[in-house]
């Protein structure tokens, strides 16, 4: 029973938020990819930039003597996606709006937001160095133990930030589903996705359209950042190396439909964790009863922990090979 | 003053213009028919007025205001409406969705005008769940169309509506491109059937070579022993 | 056609070389001139794939790793401890399970033959994966774990061959798994192309960092033996206070002469039939497949080709460096200058990228004590402002030239989108 309760708190707890976050970044990459048709390569470091920003408003607030019952990071994250949304607007204007309207490739945006990722980088750590840094300084990090009704089994184990984490990103899903269902500027943004010249003929405000689509990844992104900022540390290099499971479950979900990416993000979120999970520690029960002449397994996890960024990208290889346009069928120029 | 004047309009993609000097005029009474050879500039002309291409020479009046060059999210509030000859709906977009893409640029109660819409076209009201996309080449042209009419526009640009359509479907849509002109809209369309198109046509022109080769009412160039011949299959 | 432009351009290049030499020191501008030529030669790779194939590739550090390993492979020392015990015996055994495998794999791929369905034949598939999967990591894993505890120095060790041999082997690894990607990944669109060399940079950084058997991971290897004499040989010969200039004086004359070599094959492939059919290729894939062309075939030709000049390159990083440490690869420092290199240079012309790969270096190379100079005096104007000195300065001032490096990226891409020495080949390359 202990086994099943650690199954649970490494994989499916693990699993569910690795995968919120992914699910948060690929959105955006996604929404991104179906309106403006380039793959946007610094949707990882306008994460981490989201969550310096958030680090900043906390830090402000914490000097104020602001203390809530909530982790500080997540009473400010309201503004710093507001003013991640507005920075995300404001890379758009300076480094691919030029390029847009000289009608570049989409090739040479991709190779621009390269350089705007370098950008971000070296501001992020030319203002806060390379260490990494802990929204929980000042501030515990409280761990709910959630007890199972049997005697001496070990309680489901989930970090206060983690559970945040997750409804947050049921609310985010909620009203981005909302958004693009229910609201005039959602459907102007499926309608430019889907078919960009149509939506311009139909008198679509594209200018509108992109805007709205930089506010919603850079908020989203901001958001993304913080949470994983908050589950683990704040670090300049944190989500450059998640960039590539990101753009993975956007591919895996199709390019530019935004339930596919959400749903992308959980499946390459639960396959790492499963991958690189010791399975051998679920037969331990069976361990009396093991037959004497096969050895038991000490370690059953399916690729060394060092290699898991390899799991996003096989699954990622599989899906264009088998699928193209993803499980989703995804845009297709 | 027309609805619409084009006057004089060279237009193309950058290197040699594909339209040399075309001029027309519709009235909202009217409805002007665009008919000639593949490659004379028929739906260059139409995306010439719409913006959708670069005009290097002379201009477009509507109402009497220049719109050359203007940019599509302008002319629509303005009271023009373009339906493309091909991708002209959303396909991952139910019909409904279509249809309230087409207000978009209206920030009035635009549920009469839906109303309209499916009046004219009874099967979209049955269908508006559905995608756009699983519905047959007939109903596309129903959404494109409606899609088109839901901005209320003064002026209707039709691109080749019955292209790829069954007979019985074509005469369909052509009644309802007169029931919309009677309704008020002036039409200005290209169409591949010219003679069925000419029959009820107020206005007809016949482009060549990016330039104006005949013009008139629909009847006068069916009676023409000319275009006849050379544009309208003998 | 005029050529003021290149004789301008690299005249500024002797002329900044020049003040190198009279600032640093010639021994010091020597050894940055070894290392750009290495620079220069990776940039002609990716010149070769993006702007003679338009083919994208986000990871030319996995490249150079391979080509830092193929060194090593081929030119350290023979391990006696390694080859006298039971290691060659296991890791043949891995062998013969990795080739069970492959074949199993094979059989199900091509198991319609045997009249399965398309659904079983996934399954079979599947299945064959997994099967060759548990085979293999049953015969490697207690290899490995052989290899890197009874084995001396923990590793496999080398060939023991002369350098240029291990340059080459540098470029043939590389190839070789170009090869491999080549096969998977260029029907993919662009972008799909970029994320997934990206990933397969990661995926070879990962497997070279962790196969401690193979490559020593992050214990790194060293003394990786140089090409030619190094100061040590010649300072023992006699040469006392000539040795450091005269051995890195031969680097660089090799490494020239490589260049050379491989500059004057490019220009001639290039401007002759195959260097034609490659741009029709680029420039209009349909139009060129419809013509008969094998465009996935060539693709591949110049991904492998691009890719060996990267391995190269990567390897005379490694052997002039003289330790190979894994963990010392960056996307910045090993993938990203050098796309700055060739947009600055300009894709497409072979002269640009030698410029543009030269001329980067220079300057990555000496903006460091360049920021750092800057950000002291800064840090000194804060401090007597009262505002505070500022922490950490060089670190910051490392950072801040990855800024830079990202803005030139972007101005490059809007004001001179064809770099500095644009393509010219029968007019100009048609802008984007």
């Amino acid at each position: 029973m202990n086994e099943l309760i650690f199954f649970v708190n490494k994989v499916l707890v693990s699993g569910t938020v690795l995968g919120s976050i992914y699910a948060l970044g690929a959105v955006g990459v996604t929404l991104i990819f179906g309106i403006l048709r380039f793959a946007h390569f610094a949707h990882g470091d306008m994460m981490t930039m989201g969550a310096f920003v958030t680090f900043v408003l906390a830090s402000i607030a914490a000097s104020m003597g602001i203390q809530t019952f909530w982790p500080t990071g997540f009473i400010v994250l309201p503004f710093a996606m507001a003013i991640a949304a507005g920075l995300a607007l404001g890379i758009d204007r300076a480094f691919y709006q030029p390029l847009r309207q000289r009608g570049a490739k989409p090739v040479t945006l991709l190779i621009a937001s390269i350089g705007v990722t370098l950008m971000i980088q070296g501001l992020i750590r030319l203002f806060w160095g390379v260490e990494a840094r802990s929204f929980f300084a000042n501030e515990p990090k409280d761990l709910i133990r959630i007890e199972v009704p049997f005697e001496g089994v070990r309680p489901i184990v989930i970090s206060e930030p983690q559970i945040l984490l997750i409804v947050t990103t049921v609310i985010a899903v909620v009203a981005l589903h909302l958004f693009l269902t229910r609201s005039r500027l959602g459907k102007g943004m499926r309608a430019m996705a889907d078919n960009a010249d149509l939506a311009k003929v139909s008198g679509i405000n594209t200018r509108q359209v992109i805007r709205a689509t930089w506010v919603i990844a850079g908020g989203l992104a901001c958001m993304a950042g913080t949470m994983l900022a908050l589950d683990v540390t704040l670090k300049p290099d944190l989500a450059f190396n998640i960039v590539l499971p990101i753009f993975a479950a956007a591919i895996v979900g199709g390019l530019g439909q935004a339930y596919g990416a959400i749903a992308g993000g959980f499946l390459i979120g639960f396959a790492e964790t499963m991958a690189v999970f010791n399975w051998s520690i679920l037969l331990r029960p069976f361990r009396q009863s093991w037959p004497d002449w096969l050895p038991f397994p000490a370690d059953l996890s399916l690729v060394p922990t060092e290699y898991k960024l390899t799991v996003a990208f096989v699954i990622l290889v599989v899906v264009l090979l088998v699928r193209p346009t993803g499980i989703f069928k995804g845009a297709s120029t | 003053m027309s609805l619409i004047e084009v006057s004089n309009v060279s237009a193309g993609y950058g290197g040699t213009p594909i339209l040399n000097g075309v001029n027309l005029a519709i009235e909202s009474t009217d409805i002007g028919v665009i008919v000639g050879p593949n490659g004379a500039g028929k739906s260059t002309t139409l995306k010439a007025i719409f913006g959708l291409l670069r005009v290097s020479e002379g201009a477009v009046l509507l109402n009497g205001r220049d719109i050359t060059n203007a940019e599509a999210d302008k002319l629509v509030p303005m009271g023009l409406s373009f339906v493309p000859q091909e991708f002209n709906v959303f396909t991952s977009m139910t019909v409904e969705e279509n249809l309230e893409m087409g207000a978009f640029v209206r920030r009035d109660d635009f549920s009469d005008t839906l109303a309209s819409v499916y009046e004219m076209f009874p099967p979209l009201k049955e269908k508006r769940r559905q995608k756009a996309g699983e519905l047959s080449g007939g109903q596309r042209q129903m959404v494109a169309m409606g899609r088109a009419l839901m901005s209320q526009p003064k002026l209707l640009l039709l691109d080749e509506p019955s292209a790829g359509l069954s007979p019985r479907y074509m005469l369909e849509i052509f009644e309802q491109v007169i029931k919309i002109n009677k309704s008020g809209v002036g039409i200005l369309m290209v169409e591949q059937n010219a003679r069925q198109a000419l029959e009820f046509a107020s206005k007809g022109f016949v482009l060549a070579g990016g330039k104006n080769r005949f013009t008139g009412s629909g009847r006068e160039l069916l009676d023409d022993p000319e275009v006849a011949q050379s544009f309208l299959g003998g | 056609m005029t050529h003021i432009r290149e004789f301008i351009l690299f005249g500024v290049l002797a002329v900044l070389i020049g003040i190198l030499v009279l600032w640093l020191s010639p021994v010091g501008t020597i050894q940055i001139l070894a290392l750009a030529s290495a620079y220069a030669l990776i940039a002609l790779g990716l010149n070769v794939q993006w702007g003679y194939g338009g083919l994208f590739n986000f990871g030319v550090m996995g490249f150079l790793m391979l080509g830092g390993f193929g060194v090593v492979f081929a030119s350290y020392p023979i391990n006696e401890s390694f080859w006298g015990s039971d290691g060659p015996m296991l890791l043949g055994r891995a062998a013969i399970a990795a080739a069970f495998g492959a074949v199993i794999i094979i059989a199900a791929a091509k198991s319609e033959k045997f009249g399965l369905g398309k659904r079983s034949r996934m399954f079979a598939l599947v299945v064959a994966w997994a099967v060759a999967y548990i085979v293999y990591r049953s015969q490697i894993d207690p290899a490995v774990a052989y290899i890197e505890g009874e084995v001396e120095q923990g590793f496999v060790g080398g060939l023991g061959l002369h350098a240029i041999f291990g340059w080459a082997l540098g470029g043939v690894f590389a190839g070789a798994v170009a090869y491999v990607i080549g096969k998977i990944c260029l029907g993919l669109r662009t972008d799909y192309l970029a994320i997934a060399t990206i990933g397969i940079a990661e995926i070879i950084r990962a497997l070279i960092k962790n196969m401690d058997w193979l490559t020593r991971g992050t214990l790194t290897v060293s003394p990786v033996p140089w090409p030619v004499p190094t100061q040590a040989d010649l300072a023992a010969s006699g040469l006392e206070d000539l040795s450091l200039i005269t051995a890195r004086s031969m680097y660089l004359v090799l490494t020239l002469l490589v260049i050379v070599v491989i500059f004057l094959l490019l220009q001639r492939a290039y401007y002759g039939p195959w260097g034609r059919m490659m741009r029709a290729i680029r420039d209009n894939h349909i139009a060129a497949g419809s013509m008969g062309k094998d465009v996935k075939r060539r693709q591949i030709e110049i991904f492998v080709l691009g890719a060996a000049l990267m391995g190269i390159g990567g390897s005379i990083l490694t052997t002039y460096v003289q330790i190979f440490d894994p963990g010392g690869y960056q996307p910045i420092n090993h993938t990203f200058i050098v796309w700055v290199m060739i947009i600055v240079g300009g894709a497409g012309n072979n002269l640009g990228a030698l410029f543009g790969g030269v001329f980067i270096y220079i300057v990555w190379t000496i903006s460091d004590p360049i920021a750092e100079f800057i950000f002291r005096n800064l840090s000194e104007f804060s401090d007597g402002m009262g505002w505070g000195a500022i922490p950490d300065v060089q670190s910051r001032a490392l950072q801040m030239r990855v800024f830079v490096l990202g803005l030139v990226i972007t101005i490059a891409l809007r004001y001179a989108p064809q770099g500095l020495i644009p393509e010219r080949i029968g007019g100009a390359k048609a802008e984007d």
